[in-house]
């Protein structure tokens, strides 16, 4: 990586967004997550990296509860995740998710994608939704496409708003599942440009991603899991330069050796 | 070596396609002589469907309109063919059945009210207002055909009104399961004690009445579309809820809904018919006469929803569970984000599914001629055995044929138009 990168400025506070504690999930008798502990700052920006199969997509899913964990504890903002619905419901409409798929809704308007949580969870007017729909879609620079259907852009557009409608609701924790391994490269760039700026203004973000550059450049800290565990964490400095596990060396080399 | 290396100064401008590269030669090149073997086929096609039509104009098309009975049609010398006067004769019949002449206007009014009643529907351009005339239109179709008081279909009207009511005055005083749950059984009170008595007492005071016709006098195509209609109407909903609840995560709910989607797809509907006009009669309390129509219409609806219920699973099965996640995500309950996202796309997947459902209903109606109703199959087979038209066969099938071409085709052009409508990606 030759051009010098220029650090996003942050501003993590003591105060708790996520905690999670001893954590396991088993898929069937298959063990995918294994004592996981973790501990998230509100505006910390975490990246969390590691080979496929190793339960990294997982882990961030478990948050919003679209994974169940068996064992452990994990509390966000505060509440914690039970089987209890009102909580499920509380907990995912402040936390927003960007999936590798994008997974808009492709009868829906690109407004209409936007507005429709907001209406209908929040209880928002219609016309306020759409004003909040129309700055977010202008904040991730696409407000001229508003009345397109998602079938009619381009795969980086569709991400876009994606994290667009996760916005919309105003989250304090937005989660991103390899939000640019379903793209391609000219337009992973704009994508992850959004993110940088969302970064800026110091949202807390947990991403799940293979992109090193952006978690060099936005991430305070760095996760690598393997097998269903968190092998190492540490600042992304120390962890790109000075790797202290073996698997964690291997991984690097094998990402960024070619 | 030679040198490969090129740079274009100017693009080139666009020129014609070559004749018959374009319009109707091309048509006919490509579709129907583009090879020996395929001009061959379409040479024997055509002289093949020349003599077919030749033959059924030659048939059809005779001064037979005017006829009283198939001994006219053979005694006339200029009729060699199709004997139309059944037709015209028997108009009435197969439209209304016995219904009586003096009230045939309340079918037809209520047939072109359907047609106000079923557009908002079908097309969102209409004023979203105009639903509501739809939700009345049951109960004003129902006092239009069977007749008697118009305060009857009012008072089962007004047990909704109730039920309303009370969701809306408790529902925020004491949630929305006792809201629920009193609204119903307060409905329920009054249409089993209440209902009857009130419209009674009203209508003595106020008769508004009309002459009462039996569902026996109701056949003909009239009967067909009442039984076509109200089971299309009724089995969409349940059959939604069965997809639902066969998808669903509670163990009870799904394997209530299974059992009863396997079992009415493992009994054909005649035996369903038959059940519902002998056998019900013998589980029924003694003395409860529970119309036969009313028994046909719930059995065809009961039918059609479990077929309904694996088209729709089907549509739900072809969603990515990423919609699912997404909606989840967004923190829409199940309600919600079965309302508005998953069941608008997976109906529109189901759309040519449910409508041949619908057709194949429609057409499943002529059943009931087996269980003694006047429907237009039920009426031909009468018909047939007048000694005026004893033996007549084509001419009836044909017209009761096309009546339900109409009804069909329509359906089918409107899916069709559906689908292009609800078409969102490029």
């Amino acid at each position: 990586m030759s051009e010098a990168i220029k650090k996003v400025a942050m501003e993590v506070s003591d105060e708790v967004a996520i905690q999670i504690t001893d954590m396991n999930k088993w898929y069937g008798d298959f063990h995918v997550l294994k004592d996981i502990n973790i501990t998230v700052n509100r505006g910390e920006r975490i990246v969390v990296c590691g080979p496929s199969g190793s339960g990294k997509s997982t882990l961030i899913r478990c948050i919003n509860r679209l994974e169940v964990h068996q064992r452990g504890k994990i509390v966000v903002d505060g509440t914690e995740l039970t089987s209890d619905l009102k909580n499920i419901d509380k907990i995912r409409s402040e936390v927003g998710m960007c999936f590798q798929h994008f997974n808009l809704f492709p009868h829906l308007t690109i407004l209409e994608n936007c507005t429709l949580a907001p209406i209908w969870v929040r209880k928002t007017p219609k016309k306020e939704a759409e004003e909040i729909a129309m700055h977010f879609l202008e904040k991730v620079k696409i407000p001229e496409q508003a009345l397109k259907y998602p079938g009619q852009l381009s795969g980086g557009q569709q991400q876009r708003v994606a994290i667009a409608r996760s916005l919309c609701m105003k989250p304090r924790i937005m989660l991103f599942d390899e939000p640019t391994s379903a793209l391609d490269p000219e337009m992973i760039a704009e994508v992850l440009d959004t993110m940088v700026e969302l970064a800026e203004e110091g949202m807390t973000m947990i991403v799940v991603t293979h992109e090193m550059g952006f978690a060099r450049k936005v991430a305070n800290r760095v996760i690598f899991m393997d097998q269903g565990q968190i092998v190492e964490q540490n600042e992304p400095e120390e962890f790109f330069n000075n790797p202290k596990s073996e698997r964690t060396q291997l991984f690097l080399s094998q990402i960024l050796g070619h | 070596m030679t040198d490969h290396s090129f740079v274009r100064t100017e693009m080139l401008p666009e020129q014609p396609a070559p004749l018959g590269e374009t319009g109707i030669l091309l048509w006919l090149k490509t579709n129907m002589f583009s090879g020996i073997a395929n001009s061959i086929a379409s040479v024997v096609t055509i002289v093949i469907i020349y003599i077919l039509a030749k033959e059924i104009i030659l048939w059809g098309y005779q001064p037979s309109w005017g006829l009283g009975s198939v001994r006219a049609c053979f005694d006339d010398p200029n009729v060699t063919g199709a004997c139309w006067g059944v037709i015209p004769e028997r108009f009435n019949q197969l439209m209304y059945g016995f219904y009586p002449k003096d009230e045939q206007w309340r079918i037809n009014l209520s047939f072109f009210l359907m047609v106000a009643a079923i557009a908002p529907v079908l097309f969102n351009k209409i004023p979203r207002k105009a639903i509501y005339f739809s939700l009345l239109y049951p109960f004003i179709a129902f006092w239009l055909i069977w007749g008697d008081s118009i305060w009857g279909p009012i008072a089962a009207l007004a047990g909704f009104a109730i039920a309303y009511g009370a969701i809306r005055v408790l529902n925020p005083v004491a949630g929305a399961i006792v809201g629920i749950t009193t609204g119903v059984l307060l409905a329920l009170v009054w249409w089993l004690f209440a209902a009857v008595p009130a419209s009674v007492i009203v209508n003595g005071v106020i008769p508004i009445e009309l002459e009462v016709v039996q569902s026996r006098n109701i056949g003909g195509l009239t009967l067909s579309v009442i039984i076509g209609i109200s089971g299309i109407a009724l089995s969409f909903p349940i059959g939604v809820i069965l997809a639902l609840g066969r998808q669903s995560d509670m163990f009870i709910v799904k394997v209530l809904c299974v059992g009863f989607i396997e079992f009415i797809r493992g009994v054909p509907l005649i035996t369903l018919l038959f059940v519902a006009s002998i056998l019900l009669n013998y589980f029924l309390p003694p003395g409860t006469s529970f119309d036969l129509l009313l028994r046909v219409v719930i059995v065809v609806t009961l039918f059609s929803a479990a077929y309904l219920a694996e088209v729709v699973r089907g549509g739900l099965a072809a969603l990515p569970t990423g919609q699912y996640e997404a909606a989840d995500a967004l923190g829409l309950d199940y309600w919600k984000s079965m309302r508005l996202i998953i069941m608008p796309q997976a109906l529109k997947i189901s759309i040519p599914g449910i409508v041949s459902n619908f057709i194949g209903l429609f057409k499943d109606t002529t059943l009931v001629s087996i269980i003694g109703l006047l429907d237009p199959v039920g009426l031909i087979n009468a018909i047939r055995g007048t000694a005026e038209w004893k033996g007549i066969l084509w001419e009836l099938y044909i017209f009761l044929a096309l009546m339900f071409w109409i009804f069909t085709f329509a359906m089918s052009r409107y899916s069709m138009y559906l689908e292009r409508k609800l078409k969102t990606g490029h």
